[in-house]
């Protein structure tokens, strides 16, 4: 069976564009608001990525920390993660969804149970940032069990050989980090590199969808909209800093951005 | 039960996942972090067994850092007590103040050979930041220190002079500013700067290859503790108890590591955590507590948690023992049942820091004053021919503030 996921690149590999990723943190500022926030903008959005926020991260930049921060204060939990996601999507512009944090909740709260929720909720993918292979080699095999994609990550500092073995190992998606760099940083590696990094891997297996993240922003994004797909997220977490800050409507403000983006790549 | 095994190195019992037991450490770290974790796993497996590079070790921690320290009786405190005898190995007397030094000079030593030009470093005391500067700038590498600054504040001695050996003082102003934020803010640059610069885990937490590293170079400690033993009671008495304060665990690690094979009966491990205010909740004290076993800084450990795996915010007077996780090496050792672990509140700690210095003329930190507390505790209950060591691993001198603050003046 093809999943949600793979569709939607399907989609969007037959309209001639990157399809187009959003990632924000549920819970914030506040859990209805998160909720609102990617229910708006699944209008131009075709695949969300939703972070659930752990409060000692190694590998979040400045703004998602904030945004998990604010999350967190107001008393995000993982049931409410899943409440939001079984909202969104019954919601008018529904799209497929992958959860993203770390490992340590996971843990806690049970393999097996917290998958089990994730399909019972509609969950389409998860992406586990310290949970690099092989570690991920059970985990991820059981998520294939429950229909769900174990997304893999990529770096520049990944060896070939061990970028053959996680593709090898890979479901539909894999996620490929632009540079070195916490989230949020600035791209500073040229969009040259990325992409012939990005077609090196797209060489040695190219049904896999790799979607290129961190670094990506309004300003960024079309210079590598050959890629399967692209991420954007920090961005996003500065402008609800922003909005909150001079107080206008978060969800608004992301959906005019979204949009922004979406017609930087069609 | 788990088993450890005698004849190899504690640090080396681990199985090809970087796992104690099967459930302890590992490397639960961002892909980016994979490579330079193998890289420096590959290099410091070919140096730990090269002899020119154990022959600049040995030179800088005899002749640079200072070997060996003293271990000395404490016979008024004995004599006040009743009981065993209580002896200190006083590490703080080396270059560096505490046992940080060894894996600040080992870690700079790696440094170089791997054609870094920067080292990082997270510090909760100060005392591996300080060290760190100090040893960065002996060696020619520059250096940047992650510290929390509610730590900053309360340790700004030890800034001073971090600042002064060159080093670029970060402050983490995140979650509880104190070391579990310095740690993930370390982290976090490394995962930016990870070609350009070698990271320093400041304790035996983190990765498993930050674990061994620091776990190997802190070994020196025991290494002449057990030389000085036998010169002074010929053998290794029958019934010694070594007492240290467990933060992260380096120096328990480093005070334990030469005597594991001994009989339980015969040497004893006593690891004493930070118990907090009294009547305070929020202790830094996982294996005391049953805690949960959680990732904390890339292993699994025991660790402070709640339900939901956020991480528990600690808080003790001793920064260096403010910590809600602890090394997966004492984890091991507490579940293989070789090692006791026990803890004593902020209270405590300062009453044997008086008691101490009121008596004998070492003046340990408020660290190693939480392994003097279970030391004056069990003394008077053990017959005289018991030999207590407790590893006064720090120096007061950068707890002035608080001392002064706490009980009314300090002299030193």
């Amino acid at each position: 069976m093809t999943s949600k996921i793979l569709e939607t690149f399907l989609k969007c590999q037959k309209e001639q564009r990157p399809a187009l990723l959003t990632y924000t943190v549920a819970g914030d500022s506040t859990k209805k608001q998160s909720l609102e926030i990617i229910k708006s903008i699944g209008e131009h959005a075709d695949i969300i990525e939703l972070g659930f926020p752990h409060n000692t991260p190694i590998a979040d930049g400045g703004q998602i920390q904030e945004s998990s921060h604010r999350a967190l204060k107001n008393g995000i939990k993982l049931s409410d993660v899943f409440r939001l996601v079984k909202n969104f999507k019954q919601s008018k512009y529904a799209k497929p969804l992958i959860l993203m944090g770390y490992f340590n909740l996971i843990l806690q709260y049970g393999l097996l149970a917290f998958l089990k929720q994730c399909k019972k909720v509609g969950v389409d993918g998860l992406i586990i940032v310290d949970l690099p292979y092989p570690e991920n080699k059970y985990f991820a095999n059981q998520c294939k069990q429950h229909g769900i994609t174990f997304v893999q990550l990529l770096s520049p500092t990944t060896s070939k050989q061990r970028i053959k073995k996680i593709i090898k190992d890979s479901h539909d998606m894999i996620y490929y980090i632009s540079m070195l760099s916490t989230t949020g940083g600035k791209l500073k590696v040229p969009s040259k590199k990325i992409l012939a990094n990005y077609s090196q891997i797209k060489k040695i297996n190219s049904r896999k969808k790799i979607v290129i993240g961190f670094g990506i922003t309004t300003k960024t994004i079309v210079t590598l909209k050959k890629a399967d797909g692209l991420v954007v997220g920090s961005q996003l977490c500065k402008e609800i800093t922003r909005s909150l800050q001079i107080r206008q409507n978060p969800v608004t403000n992301l959906n005019r951005m979204v949009l922004n983006l979406k017609r930087k790549i069609i | 039960m788990i088993k450890i095994k005698k004849n190899i190195l504690l640090i080396d019992q681990h199985d090809k996942n970087g796992l104690w037991a099967g459930k302890f450490g590992g490397n639960w770290v961002p892909e980016t972090l994979k490579k330079p974790i193998e890289d420096l796993t590959q290099l410091f497996q070919k140096l730990r067994y090269d002899k020119q590079f154990l022959k600049q070790r040995n030179y800088y921690f005899d002749n640079y850092i200072g070997a060996p320290t003293p271990f000395i009786k404490l016979q008024n405190l004995t004599r006040h007590l009743g009981g065993a005898e209580i002896w200190a190995k006083v590490v703080s007397e080396n270059r560096g103040t505490a046992h940080k030094i060894y894996n600040a000079v080992v870690h700079c030593l790696i440094a170089k050979h791997a054609g870094k030009k920067y080292v990082c470093g997270d510090t909760g005391a100060g005392m591996a930041g300080k060290t760190l500067a100090m040893v960065a700038k002996k060696f020619g590498l520059k250096c940047k220190i992650f510290m929390g600054s509610k730590d900053i504040k309360r340790q700004k001695l030890n800034v001073e002079v971090m600042k002064k050996h060159g080093a670029e003082v970060i402050p983490v102003t995140t979650g509880s500013q104190t070391l579990v934020d310095a740690v993930s803010e370390c982290m976090r640059y490394w995962v930016a700067n990870c070609l350009s610069t070698h990271l320093v885990v400041g304790s035996t937490v983190g990765p498993n290859i930050f674990v061994k590293i620091c776990a190997w170079s802190t070994a020196q400690i025991s290494k002449e503790l057990k030389i000085q033993m036998i010169n002074i009671f010929k053998k290794i008495p029958k019934k010694v108890k070594l007492i240290n304060c467990v933060g992260g665990g380096s120096s328990a690690m480093g005070f334990w590591n030469e005597f594991m094979d001994y009989n339980l009966k015969q040497v004893e491990f006593i690891g004493v955590e930070a118990g907090g205010p009294k009547n305070s909740k929020l202790h830094a004290a996982p294996l005391t507590n049953n805690s949960k076993i959680g990732i904390l800084h890339g292993a699994k450990q025991y660790v402070m948690q709640n339900k939901e795996g956020q991480i528990s915010e600690t808080e003790s007077i001793s920064a260096g023992l403010d910590y809600p996780g602890v090394s997966p090496l004492h984890c091991f050792l507490k579940d293989a049942k070789r090692a006791r672990y026990t803890s004593a509140t902020d209270e405590d700690a300062l009453a044997a820091y008086q008691l101490v210095t009121t008596l004998e003329d070492i003046s340990p930190s408020l660290e190693p004053s939480h392994a003097f507390a279970e030391a004056i505790k069990l003394a008077p209950k053990l017959s005289p021919s018991a030999i207590i060591v407790v590893n006064s691993c720090g120096d007061s001198l950068k707890d002035k503030f608080i001392i002064k603050k706490r009980l009314g003046s300090y002299i030193r």
